[in-house]
């Protein structure tokens, strides 16, 4: 009887296998498009909520009517990203099955959960949102306060149950393959008692300071070059700031650490990172440069760095491409430059942080040099580069497996036909939504200062 | 009901939610649409959004609880639908973008005359995407899809008689539902006139969708033979009528101007018909596929179960907080409250910021200790608390004096 069942299953799994698919470059872009489109939404709603929250927190405590002017106005730029997320995400999760069906179709009971809970955080999401947004001058002060917890508290759990997803693609646990059939499935402990999405997990969540800081900072430090600089400017701009370069200190140790669990659970993603071609005792770190034929060339070599880094020892061996065959290796250059290019970008904000810092610490102001502005106006997109490079890298990375070293991308992918069409249309939907979000980002961001806070135009929607 | 079944009945009762308020959100985007031109047009697009505005991305939501529930719970179902349906299906989500982009869209505008633009570019939207949806539940009822990826022709699975009859019957029953709804909300706060060119549309609308549905009996009697026989003769014929009696009770309220009360019988059709359906289908899931053999494992299913349960207890009273507000009217934009100011609470002395500073660097010290340095896992959960440790306690001591003066 047993036995029966399990040959009827198998027919059913074999006759879901992966259908002919000449596009499968051109799903993986669409998939790529769709996560960078989505990705820096992500991170304004991991922070917003907290940045806007202390604002209402200090307009609580002191009453002063400048800081609930900022969070109205805040409040406005995050119902339109906030909305322009809940539909890009949505997209997302129509993709796993329209693009993947294969991955849903035979995993689907291992990593589902994580998405089904996720599911949850969207909802609190979605439904404090709406009272935050419209409870301004209808709840009391501390009670409208209250409705914007749960938004905060929910854009973290929403990223831990996306990120368990993620950790365990890279590092699949809690089923048993049996003949190609997925087994002894434990879904709790193969997304939660993994270890290896704490790492990502932390990263990501640093990353949504970063770049909801530095972006936020990055507009009113362009308004102070055009002369709006009044007290309201300086806080909004100061409080996302304060947070963004703190983070980014911490992201340094964080990204390292990063590094280690890499080279500990994927050497060979580490290697494709760092171009190393041969397995090396003291393998070096090679800053720049171009990878072929199994080596870095025109890079400039830093020795035995890459076996400090990766397990503290300076004559530690480090496992390169070659360990795997040509055709389990991740695309080398694509991975290698976004990864120099997150490193790269995050040491300059690193810098620019410390730079703040010491300015506000020590001498309990804002820095007054214009070229610190400057520098503000672009770490703002370069923040959001460096996010992208960063999910590239770990990605494109993962390469050429869906599930490492379970499943290939080349058999998760649908049989449908029509790709090319819908990465075109999409693509175009996408181009159309960003323009318009960044026509409302303007809109608000030029409407004049309304200090009474409690004026609202009839037309006003949020 | 079998443990395999439960995680199916959670994913249709989020299916009913979401027909009932997404498919109102999709109506009211179906009015916005042809609403024509001049005061009366803007006044009922403008009454459309504003009743929608907070509620919809919740809404939203529960189409993403069923997409989830399904593939956790039967993936080899939804690999074989997501594949074979891929065309409707990616309509839908290119709608539900669109849709989003109008509320996104709308916070920037300032005339009624980009209003106007934004909505009726984005009502299209609210169009197509209960149409595709509609067409998908079409093709699963008529067993158009078997395993496989595809499983099924691309295109004749979902533009076959079925499927585009239970397409227009969700686009009809969206723009009932929501001039329902839209009544009732125009009559709470005393706008009768509009209440009135509401109930008009939700009398017709009401007519359509039911002349929709005896048609649909007709389309399926010979296009799936299986679920009309189930419906009209066995076990699905009290869900049949149950939405038969609550669409015309809708009617009948609606025309007394009871459009309270109107609001439960409309939602109640719409989740009989959905129930009807299921119980007619039951035990097919696809062509050649029954529920029992769809399912994930015990662990799988009994974990999906708990998790939905134990969000349940969560989302539900949220959700009730949300709507009691909005059907309230407290969450209204255009009208003002009165707003108390906050009382100056006891200033709470602030960390000295010498004492913060110092705190911040050992906390950064302690965290790169360990995790940089230490190699063990636990050491790497400590320093990871180090370094938010380090952001909260020099959070206070990064913001300059001048910006932030909380009084002391």
């Amino acid at each position: 009887m047993v036995h029966e069942q399990m040959a009827h299953l198998t027919a059913i799994v074999a006759s879901l296998a992966p259908g002919e698919q000449k596009y499968l470059f051109q799903a993986r872009q669409m998939q790529a498009l769709s996560f960078a489109v989505h990705i820096p939404l992500v991170c304004f709603g991991i922070a917003f909520p907290a940045m806007l929250l202390y604002v209402e927190s200090l307009y609580l405590r002191t009453g002063d009517e400048l800081y609930r002017t900022l969070a109205r106005r805040w409040s406005r730029i995050m119902a339109a990203l906030f909305a322009a997320g809940v539909v890009t995400g949505t997209i997302l999760s129509f993709e796993m099955g329209l693009l993947w069906p294969n991955f849903t179709g035979t995993f689907g009971s291992v990593f589902g959960l994580g998405f089904a809970i996720e599911g949850f955080s969207f909802f609190m999401e979605a439904i404090f949102i709406g009272i935050y947004l419209y409870g301004w001058n209808r709840l009391s002060p501390r009670a409208h306060f209250a409705s914007g917890i749960p938004i905060a508290i929910a854009g973290f759990t929403g990223s831990l149950t996306v990120i368990s997803v993620n950790g365990w693609m890279n590092h699949p646990t809690g089923f048993r393959l049996s003949h190609g059939n997925v087994v002894d499935v434990h879904p709790v402990s193969a997304l939660f008692g993994n270890w290896y999405f704490w790492h990502e997990l932390v990263h990501m969540y640093l990353a949504g300071y970063m770049v909801t800081g530095f972006v936020l900072a990055g507009a009113y430090a362009f308004g102070r070059l055009k002369g709006r600089w009044g007290r309201y400017e300086r806080t909004a701009l100061a409080i996302p700031l304060a947070a963004a370069t703190l983070a980014s200190v911490a992201q340094i140790f964080v990204g390292d650490w990063n590094g280690r669990e890499v080279a500990a659970a994927q050497p060979t993603k580490l290697a494709a990172f760092e171009g190393l071609g041969q397995t090396a005792k003291g393998a070096p770190v090679h800053v720049l440069g171009w990878y072929t034929h199994g080596h870095v060339e025109y890079g400039i070599p830093i020795p035995r760095l890459l076996s400090f880094l990766a397990f503290h020892s300076t004559s530690a061996t480090v496992e390169g491409l070659d360990a795997v065959a040509p055709a389990d290796r991740p695309p080398v250059n694509v991975v290698r430059f976004a990864f120099q290019t997150m490193v790269g970008i995050g040491s300059l904000l690193a810098l620019l942080s410390v730079v703040y810092l010491v300015a506000a610490v020590r001498r309990k102001r804002l820095p007054e040099s214009a070229w610190f502005y400057r520098a503000l106006v672009l770490a703002a997109p370069l923040s959001v580069v460096a996010l992208i490079a960063g999910w590239v890298t770990t990605e494109v990375g993962r390469q050429p497996w869906v599930v490492y070293h379970v499943m290939r991308t080349s058999d998760a992918v649908t049989g449908a036909g029509g790709i090319p069409v819908g990465y075109a249309t999409l693509a175009a939907v996408y181009l159309a939504l960003a323009c318009g979000v960044a026509w409302v980002l303007l809109r608000l961001y030029r409407k004049p200062l309304d200090r009474g806070g409690s004026q609202q135009p009839a037309s006003e929607t949020a | 009901m079998h443990l395999y079944d439960l995680p199916l009945v959670l994913a249709l009762i989020g299916l009913a939610f979401y027909m009932v308020l997404a498919g109102a959100d999709f109506g009211a985007g179906f009015w916005q649409l042809t609403a024509g031109k001049g005061k009366q047009a803007d006044e009922i697009r403008d009454h459309a959004h504003h009743a929608m505005a907070p509620v919809w991305e919740a809404n939203h939501v529960w189409l993403i609880f069923v997409l989830t529930v399904v593939w956790t719970a039967y993936p080899i179902a939804f690999g074989s639908i997501a594949s074979t349906l891929s065309i409707p299906l990616f309509i839908a989500g290119i709608g539900i973008v669109l849709r989003g982009g109008a509320y996104a869209l709308r916070a920037g505008t300032a005339t009624a005359r980009e209003q106007r633009g934004v909505d009726s570019v984005f009502a299209v939207s609210s169009i197509l995407t209960p149409f595709a949806l509609g067409t998908v539940i079409g093709a699963l009822a008529s067993e158009q899809v078997h395993v496989g990826n595809p499983g099924g022709s691309l295109v004749a699975s979902w533009l076959n008689p079925t499927s585009i009859t239970i397409g227009v019957l969700a686009v009809a029953s969206s723009a009932y539902l929501a001039a329902v709804f839209l009544s009732g909300d125009a009559a709470r706060e005393g706008r009768h006139a509009l209440a009135d060119r509401f109930r008009a549309r939700a009398l017709a609308a009401g007519l359509a969708a039911g002349a929709v549905a005896m048609a649909g009996l007709v389309v399926l009697h010979f296009d799936a033979e299986r679920i009309f026989r189930r419906l009209t003769e066995g076990v699905g014929l009290p869900a049949l009528i149950v939405s038969l009696t609550a669409g015309i009770a809708t009617l009948l309220l609606v025309w007394h101007r009871r459009y309270e009360p109107a609001r439960y019988t409309a939602a109640l059709a719409v989740a009989a018909t959905i129930a009807g359906w299921a119980v007619a289908q039951n035990p097919v899931f696809l062509q050649g596929l029954t529920v029992r053999q769809a399912a994930a494992g015990h662990d799988v299913l009994v974990a999906v179960v708990v998790a939905t349960l134990a969000g349940a207890l969560l989302l539900f009273p949220s959700l009730a907080l949300l709507f009691r507000l909005t059907l309230g009217g407290e969450l209204r934009s255009g009208k003002q409250g009165s707003r108390e100011s906050p009382v100056r609470s006891h200033q709470r002395q602030r960390l000295g910021a010498r004492l913060g500073a110092r705190l911040a660097v050992a906390f950064l010290i302690a965290g790169i200790g360990f995790l940089t340095i230490a190699n063990a896992a636990w050491a790497h959960g400590i320093g990871v608390a180090c370094f938010f440790g380090f952001i909260l306690s020099g959070y206070r001591v990064a913001l300059p004096d001048d910006v932030v003066d909380t009084g002391n």
